[in-house]
Formats: C-alpha cells, structure tokens, sequence
C-alpha cells in the first residue's frame, strides 16, 4: 500500500481484512468496511472524475448517496457494468473494478477540459440557442452533441443478474434508522406492531454512531454509547425486520412504498455468483414513520467545486466513521456551529485545522467556545472569494463581509489548504414526504422546508421533521411517536441529553464575491454544472417559475436530482427576484430517490417471461411441424408453414392454392367463445349486434356485428344459437376481453333486468377449421355417422356429434368462402382432433395453413377484419355492409349514433376494392391514396388496409378506406411510392365467387 | 396504488381494477328520440374534476363486478363506495 492516511482504528473498518481494487486500471488497497470513496482518500487519490460540460476536475464531496461529483463506472467493458454509481456507496471488495466517467483519454488529462475555458460562450441554454439555424442542420448537430452528452456508458449486452421482487406488508414501517428511526422502530416493535426498519447504508445507527465526542451525552452516556444500547435491544426483538443497504425508491398513495434492497453488490465475485442481485421490496404499510434525515448545504462561491472541497459533515464522517484522513491542512467555511463539531472532531485526533471561517459576526454556543479554546483560528464575518489548486484544492481566498452581506470588503488573505469542508446548514430530507402527497412549510428562522401536512398515515420525525439537535430530536420524536402509534408512554420521556445549543443564525444564498458575476463560476448543481450565473441568466431572460428555470439551466437535473442545491437555487431566485422563499416553491419531487437499474424495476419478468402467452391445445403439432408463429394480442399463432426452405410468400401461396383446391385447415382455437345462456339471451343479442336474432332457428348460425355506442365497427363473429336459451358467440381473437367486459357492462349497469348469464369459453375449447373442396369427405371420414347433405347440414347451421368418444360441435360456417366445417372438442382433446382431421385428410392433400393465408383467402372474398380494414372510424355503411344493419330493431348499442350528422356524410372513407394496372404489382398496406398526380399540397384520400398476392386469381388485389371511395367504382387512383406512382383501379371489394358458388361446392 | 374496497369482495390492491369513467350517466331509453345536440351530451360529455367525482369502478381481476365510487382526485381519497343502482351517499 503506498498510502495510507488513516487515524486510529475505527470499530466500522476491519483493519484486519485488506481488501484490493482498481480505480482507472490501477491497484490500490483498502480494508473491509471501506465505501470506494472512503478508500479513494485514504490513497490520498482525490481526482475521481471530470464534470459534464466543463470537464472540470472533480473530487469526493459527500459521505452519502446526496454525492453529485464521485459518480462512477463499474466493471466496465463487461456485461456487469453500471454507469453513474455513487463511489461513496460502492462497498470495496476483492475485484471491485471502477473507472472515472466523462473524460478522455484519462482523468487527469481530459480534452474536454477546454469546455472550461470556452465556458463565457457556453452560458445557459447554449444548445438551444445555437443549434436553431438553420433548422435543416439539426441532425448534424445532433450527431456531435450526443456524443459529448451523458455520463456513464451503458451497458452493451443483456444483464446477466438476477433480480426479484417481494411483497411485503407490515404495520409500521421506518424510514430511515438514525437515532429518531431507531426509537420509533423499538417502540412499535414493543407494542407488538409489525416492524420494518429500512436503511440505506450498510450499518444502522446514522450519524450518532459515531458521534463519539463528549458534546452529545443521553442518559449521561456518550450519545454513540446510548445509541449501541439501544441497536442492541432492537435486535433482540422479534416482530421486527431490520434490511440495511435498502433505499427506498417510491412513495406512493395510500402508503405503498418501492424499496430496493441490495443484496450483492458488496461480495465478491465468486460470493455473488447465483445470487440475487437486488429485489424490489412492494411495502404496504397500515403506517409510515419517515425519519430519512437531513442533508448538509454546501455554500455557494467562486470555484466551490475543485477536489477537496467537501461537505464539513462528510469530512467528519470519513475521519470518524472510516477513520481516512481528507486533508493534511482543514479549513471549514460555515454559516452556523456544525463546523465546529466536524473541526474539533478532527482536532482531537490531531490532524490540523487551519481556520474556521464563519460568515456570521459571532456565536456565543458552547461549541464555539470550546473550539476557540482549542486555540483555532476564527475569521468571523468573513467569507471564501476564491480557491486555488486544479487538481486538488491547495489556497483558499478569503474576505470580510460588508456590513449588508452584500459585497466583500478590505484586502484578501490567503490560507493554505488542501481540505475545505463546507458547512451551509442543512435541508431536510423531504423527498419521500412529498412524493406520497405532502405539503411542505417553509419555516423563515432557519431556511428549511418541513413536512406540514400528511396525506396518509405518517409522520417525519428527526432532522427531515426540522428537528436538528439532539434534544429536540429526542423529545419531539418520543411524542410525535406516543400519539402517532397510539400508545401511553415510550422509553425516551424525560431523558437527559446534553449538547450545544446553536444561537446564531445566519445564511447567505449565494455569497458576494470581490468579481463581478460574470467571471466567476460558483456551482449550484455540480453535476450539471449549473452556476448561480445560469441562474440569474434566467431571471434575466424571463423565466420566472422554478420549474422552468430549473429545465434552462439544468440545475437539479442530474442523477443526484440536486439533492445539494436545490435549495441554493430556490433561494437565489427568491433573493434576485424579490419573492419570498416561501412563496417561489419547490420543483417537484419524484421517484426514484436514487437511481434504480432497469434489472430490479422488471425483476423476473424477462426473456421468456416479459409477456404472458397463450398456447393453444395443438401448439406441440405446430411446433413439430416447423411453423413460424405471429403474435395475435397474448396468442402465439401459427403464422404459415414453411416447407423445404419456402420463404413465406411461397409457402403462402402454396397454402392459399391448396385450400381452394383441395382442403385446408386452421387452428381456430384462439377465437374468443362466450356462452350465453338465460331466458332474454335472443333479446341481449338484439341489442348488442347490428342484426337481428330473434328468429334464428335453434341449430343455426349468424354472423353478427357489434358496435361501439359511437357507431364504429368494434367486434364480429358468428353466434350459434345451440337452444332455446342458449347461444355461443365467437369474437375476434384480440377483441374476446374487451367484448366480455362490454357485455357484462351493459348486463350489469344498463340492462340488470335481462336474465341473462355469460361465461368466457376461449380456453375451454380447441377449434379446427377445415375447408376447401374436399372437406365433407374428411369430415365424412371422421364423423361417418353424421348426414352431410345440403339438406340436413347447409351452411350456417350447427350439428352436435361424436368423434369416437369425444363429444363435439361442428358448425358449417366459413371465412374463407369454401365449404367449411369448424369442428369445437374440449380443450384437453384438441391435439388428439387436430390429428385426426389430419390422418384423414392425407388422401387429400389436406394442407395446415396459418393465419397469413386466412388473411388472404378472406380479402380474396372481401371479409373484412376488424382491427385491419376498420380502426375505430368505420361505420358498417363505410364497409358497404349495409345488409347487415337491422333497419326494424328500435334500439342496439350504437344505432342512433348512426344517423349523427358525421356519420352520415357522403365523403366518409369508404372500404373498396384496388386492383393494380400491373397484376403482378402488390401495394404496401398503409401506403397513401391520390386521385390526382403532381397537385400540391397532395390530398390523400385515404390508404391500403389489406393488400396480397391472390394465387387464385393470379393477380394483385387490395381493400382499402377511400374518401367518398362508394361512388368510385371503376376510378382510376394513384399509389404514390418513392420515387414512381402506381396506378389503381377501385373495384368492389369482393374478388372471388360472387354468388358464394363454392360455399356449397 | 390505492386500495379498494370492492363491495362483494373487500380490501385489493387498486391493480385488480379497472376505472370506467364518470358514474350515473344513463343510457336513454329512447335513443332514437333525441337530438344530435341531446345524443351528443350522452356520448361524449364528460367531467374531469379536480376534487369530487363519482366514478364507475369494475372489479376486473376480481368478482368482475361493477360499482360506483366516490373519489377526490385531487388526492386519490376514496370518500365512499356503492353499488350499481344504490343512491349516492353523498351529493
């Protein structure tokens, strides 16, 4: 190890355990227990990345999962790799390999740095005001500025982690275990409520575990001591689940809260191997104690961003907590007495503090006392104009403030450091809160927004209630927690705790500075690089909303969503703009808290089992028999049969010839079949189809209509009418839910009356559908026993009957406009009916097609389907089936929209016919129609639902929607492709067998 | 991600259900009498309010059972939920 800047062991590193991992492709050494920042400083490497438009040097500036700067790669160039990653919350282990983002070709030497001395003509909304002329020049901009734009890299291949997701629910969950989450976890546990504590650092105990100073005394032990104590007992109860490393993401409504706990991250590679990644944790909690903290201020001045410049609570934190050592020569720069904790801190275990920088005239606390005692230096009143050092910080400038805080005053003095730890007060973490619908108050004394008002059952209690020192956290936590859980008493009434109690308060937004604004570069948001001159750029320009100003500039846009300077921005706005600060508002807050990989949002639902599929009974024989397969709404459907390396044209038109030809047959089975059953069946049919259904004779089929109440086309079928009382009603294969669901509606809502009972049948049975020629022989064949003739089973009607053993129904019903038989078993026999529809029809020729061919010999007879030839606009009088359109029914679902004075224009689109001047030319479905060439703008009459090849005709033909198309027959159109114009003929949409000739072939 | 409390049911989770609109819009009885004007009120007209709606709510993954609710949307409060046909307890 070349370095290693450490202070006396600390009980959270495991001294024993030495632990090696790369940073930019080299080694380094770092213990067990050490975050990857935490390690960084100890190897004395400050450097870590470069910012996003400046390309500025960046160091480690926070403790905690607020860090904008230390952001990450890991594992690049492997399938493990993910960019943005806190180096502050990446646990070290053996193999960690982590890299700096957006630089090159190294960190410490980055070409993009130039953007740091272009940054006068780079101010905010440079993009948008550059790259606007001429338009037309957009996408070569485009190339170059999404090249120098983004942070990390994403990953190239498939995640090959695992990922879940597990419900949870409990009575009480805590947020957060600090000391306030702490106390409220051991009281609900006690009073036998349900726990979970949720914590997203690797130990529990927040920042008292390590508050180790004399200062901060509960129950007259040292507050760490208390605090330990009490994690002991917590452990021991039993209706209580502690997951640390969990961070919750979401705080949704009626408490229901996304939590993901990371399971691996931390091991090495051989221990993480088949393991869980991370789970998404689904909590529904009866309630919520949020006690999620507050996060330290940064301040804001000239140069505020170079490595070294930390938070002075993180400074703490690493010497303290992880027992690294920042800077050999500390300076703090302070609004208020936290400073003075972190400076004596580190004086005690005797590295060097320079000097206390305090823009407040005095402090009389205890605190500051005792630092002054310590004999070091403070400047108060005074202020940070500049810093110095570009890799890492080394000199600091310093001023006196003016009288109004508004300007520096006398001579500069400069103080040499190579660790400036900011302490800018603190901002309540009240993330969480307000996403789950909380209102926030802004409190004027000091500057913090606190939760005001709760949506759900929960409350914030702790530094993210507004409660900063240790007394007031233990008092107001103990009784928020009596009345919130309902209960008499809780262990920490009447506690004495002892600290300093801070008296002065004082905050400067944005601190003046001896330069005018233009030339400094005080950082507001350090990962976007939004500077406090972006902002009052936007002010200048008009933007008054924080929203939009926050959207200009970029400030809070970053994968640390502002959690530092949000608040700076706020204030800013509010001090140029004269508003109140409470009255300029916050942007909003949204999930997630930190950022979420893709793999945990989708845990298990992926490859296979990113989407449900629905198989029917003869899948196997389809699979068997190499089909390809189309996906129809959750079906996978045989799609066609390709044989001796067909392409699908071929083997199309091979399957088309041949069920006209011979026979065909087709697994039906997806269509969607609702019984129908009750005595006002006839009557619910009546007002749910466009026809007529009282007179359909038992045994008989119809074709039906539905409409939408708008009068648009929304389903058809056929319904068989198998009794009395009793009807089976197909549907189209995407449309059987959306149909059962309007069915029961109006059966339940508008017509409760009816005695009618439906129940969804898709599933329960498997259809094959054979037609052509030589179907009666087949089905002959099979059902021998069953009179075939014209008389006894014409088209349209319906015949129960045996195939062995096995009960069927076969209807004679067609879509392809041969003779066909639907034959409908139960499921479970659906494979053993396919085969032998298949046995039998061998002697024939029988040929399995799939539905690209159905698609074909429909169009050939011009049947539309619905979804391909209507979309929601199409009326039955645009499809020219006004046949099918009861002019005697007083009443169905969408008649009287029919005669709507929109629906009754002449120049609707209208379904028609186009055959091509060239029969060997196939249009493109969705291709454009023109009635006149070289007219500008061009009129486009409408476009091509439908479009093959027919082998049977051996010629082209298409259905297509045409403005006014009715009254066109014969007319010539054109199809207007790149580069040349097809020329159309529009034909009525029937191309084959007019008369219906080969349905009783 | 409310909970709802399905009358024929109880308590689930609110993806178990499917919204259906504004609630207590009658389909006329005699659409063939009414105007354009009057058949387009029924069709189209809807309201979108910010506080106080009575919505149409059907246990989809459930009992498959339509009732009415009455929700706040300005929060997602559900302040009381009926069945089909029951009066309103609330105006």
């Amino acid at each position: 190890m070349s370095k290693n800047l450490r202070v006396k062991a600390s009980r959270f590193i495991d001294e024993t355990s030495r632990v090696s991992f790369k940073f930019n492709g080299k080694t380094y050494y770092g213990f067990k227990g050490d975050t990857l920042a935490s390690a960084l400083i100890a190897n004395d490497v400050h450097l870590v990345g470069r910012s996003f438009k400046y390309h500025r040097p960046r160091g480690i500036m926070t403790a905690g999962s607020e860090e904008p700067n230390a952001i990450v790669q890991v594992n690049d160039n492997t399938a493990y790799t993910e960019p943005n990653v806190r180096a502050t919350e990446i646990e070290i282990h053996d193999g960690l390999e982590a890299s700096s983002q957006n630089c090159w070709p190294s960190v410490s030497f980055d070409i993009g740095g130039i953007n740091n001395l272009l940054s006068p003509v780079l101010p905010a909304g440079f993009y948008y005001k550059t790259f606007m002329w001429p338009a037309s020049f957009w996408e070569k901009y485009e190339y170059v500025i999404r090249h120098s734009a983004g942070l990390g890299k994403s990953p190239k291949v498939a995640d090959p982690d695992i990922y879940d997701h597990r419900y949870i629910h409990c009575d009480v969950l805590v947020i957060g275990a600090g000391i306030a989450g702490i106390m409220a976890a051991k009281t609900a546990a006690k009073n036998n409520l349900k726990t979970l504590l949720l914590d997203e650092k690797t130990e529990i105990g927040g920042t008292t575990i390590y508050q180790n100073s004399d200062n901060f005394k509960i129950d007259n032990k040292i507050s760490s001591d208390w605090l330990n104590n009490e994690i002991n007992e917590l452990k021991k109860i039993d209706n209580l689940e502690i997951k640390t490393r969990t961070s919750v993401a979401a705080y949704h409504g009626y408490n229901y809260l996304l939590a993901r706990e990371n399971l691996t991250d931390h091991l090495s590679k051989d221990k993480k191997k088949n393991k869980i990644r991370q789970r998404l944790l689904k909590i529904r909690a009866k309630k919520v104690v949020v006690a999620t903290g507050s996060l330290e201020r940064p301040l804001i001045f000239d140069n505020n961003d170079r490595p070294g410049i930390m938070l002075s609570s993180a400074v703490k934190k690493y010497t303290d907590y992880y027992g690294v050592i920042c800077g050999k020569k500390n300076v703090f720069f302070t609004n208020n007495d936290s400073a003075y904790e972190s400076a004596v801190s580190l004086f005690e275990k005797g590295i060097k503090v320079q000097a206390i920088i305090d823009i407040r005239e005095k402090s009389d606390s205890s605190i500051v006392k005792q630092t002054e005692d310590l004999g070091i230096k403070i400047y108060w009143s005074h202020a940070v104009v500049d810093t110095h050092g570009y890799k890492k910080l080394k000199q600091i400038s310093i001023m006196e403030l003016s009288k109004d805080n508004k300007s520096v005053i006398g001579t500069k003095t400069n103080i040499d450091c190579d660790c400036l730890g900011m302490a800018g007060g603190w901002t309540p973490a009240v993330h969480l809160f307000t996403q789950s619908g909380g209102k926030l108050k802004f409190r004027d004394e000091d500057q913090v927004f606190i939760p005001n008002e709760y949506p759900s059952k929960q409350i914030s209690i702790g530094s993210c209630n507004g409660d900063f020192e240790l007394d007031k956290i233990i008092k107001n936590s103990s009784d928020s927690l009596k009345k919130f859980l309902e209960i008499d008493k809780t262990d920490y009434e009447n506690l004495s705790v002892i600290n300093s109690k801070e008296v002065n308060k004082k905050n400067i937004w944005l601190l003046p500075s001896d330069k005018i604004i233009g030339k400094t570069k005080p950082f507001v948001d350090y990962q976007n690089d939004a500077t406090a001159k972006d902002i009052k750029l936007a002010l200048r320009e008009g933007f008054r909303s924080i929203e939009h100003v926050k959207r200009y500039t970029t400030t809070g846009m970053g994968t640390d969503q502002g959690k530092l300077g949000n608040m700076h921005a706020l204030g800013i706005i509010a001090d140029t703009t004269g508003v109140k600060m409470g009255e300029v508002g916050t942007t909003t807050f949204r999930p997630p808290y930190t950022p979420l990989t893709f793999g945990t949002i989708v845990g298990r639902n992926v490859g296979e089992y990113f989407d449900i599929f629905r198989r029917t009974p003869m899948n196997d024989w389809h699979v068997n028999s190499k089909a390809e397969f189309e996906n129809v709404g959750q079906w996978k459907r045989a799609w066609y049969y390709p044989q001796n390396n067909e392409t699908m044209h071929e083997a199309v038109q091979r399957e088309s010839v041949a069920a006209r030809v011979s026979a065909g047959i087709l697994d039906a089975s997806t269509l969607g079949k609702i019984d129908i059953q009750g005595s006002d069946a006839s009557e619910f049919l009546n007002r749910v189809y466009t026809n007529a259904w009282s007179k359909l004779g038992v045994g008989k089929c119809r074709y039906g209509l539905m409409l939408n109440e708008d009068g648009m086309v929304y389903d058809d079928g056929v319904t068989t009418r198998l009794s009395e009382n009793h009807y089976i009603m197909t549907t189209t294969t995407g449309g059987a839910a959306n149909v059962m669901g309007k069915l029961e509606d109006y059966l339940q809502t508008e017509w409760p009356e009816l005695d009618v009972y439906l129940t969804s049948v898709t599933d329960h049975y498997a259809t094959a559908s054979i037609c052509g020629p030589n179907s009666k022989k087949i089905l002959n064949k099979i059902i021998p026993n069953l009179d075939l003739s014209d008389e006894k089973f014409p088209h349209m009607s319906f015949k129960e009957a045996q195939i062995g053993k096995i009960k069927c129904r076969v209807m004679r019903i067609s879509f392809t406009g041969e003779h066909s038989y639907e034959i409908n078993v139960q499921a479970s026999y659906g494979k053993s009916l396919w085969k032998q529809c298949i046995d039998a029809g061998k002697e024939f020729n029988i040929t399995p097609y799939g539905t690209e061919t159905m698609h074909l010999l429909r169009a050939e007879k011009g049947f539309i389907i619905v979804g391909q030839d209507t979309d929601g606009t199409m009326t039955p009088i645009d499809l020219q089936m006004d046949w099918i359109v009861s002019k005697k029914k007083y009443d169905f679902i969408g008649k009287r929209s029919l005669y709507r004075s929109d629906t009754i224009r002449e120049d609707r689109k209208q379904l028609v016919g186009l055959v091509t001047d060239n029969p060997k030319e196939v249009l493109e479905e969705g291709a454009p129609i023109i009635s006149k060439l070289n007219q500008n703008p061009v009129q486009m009459l409408g476009h091509v639902t439908s479009s093959y090849f027919s082998p049977n005709l051996n010629k082209s033909i298409a259905l297509a929607v045409v403005r006014g198309g009715k009254n066109m027959m014969g007319k010539e159109l054109f199809i207007p492709m790149e580069g040349r114009n097809i020329n159309v003929t529009v034909t009525d949409p029937v191309f084959l067998d007019k008369e219906n000739k080969r349905l009783n072939a | 991600m409310f909970i709802i409390n399905c009358p024929f049911c109880g308590e689930r989770d609110h993806s178990e259900f499917k919204a259906g609109g504004e609630a207590h819009i009658e389909r006329p009885k005699q659409p063939t009498e009414l105007s354009d004007d009057e058949w387009a009120q029924y069709l189209f007209m809807r309201k979108n309010i910010k506080g106080i709606q009575f919505e149409r709510w059907n246990h989809a993954h459930g009992c498959r059972k339509w009732f009415n609710m009455i929700r706040d949307t300005s929060n997602d409060e559900i302040k009381s939920i009926y069945k089909m046909g029951e009066k309103p307890p609330l105006k």
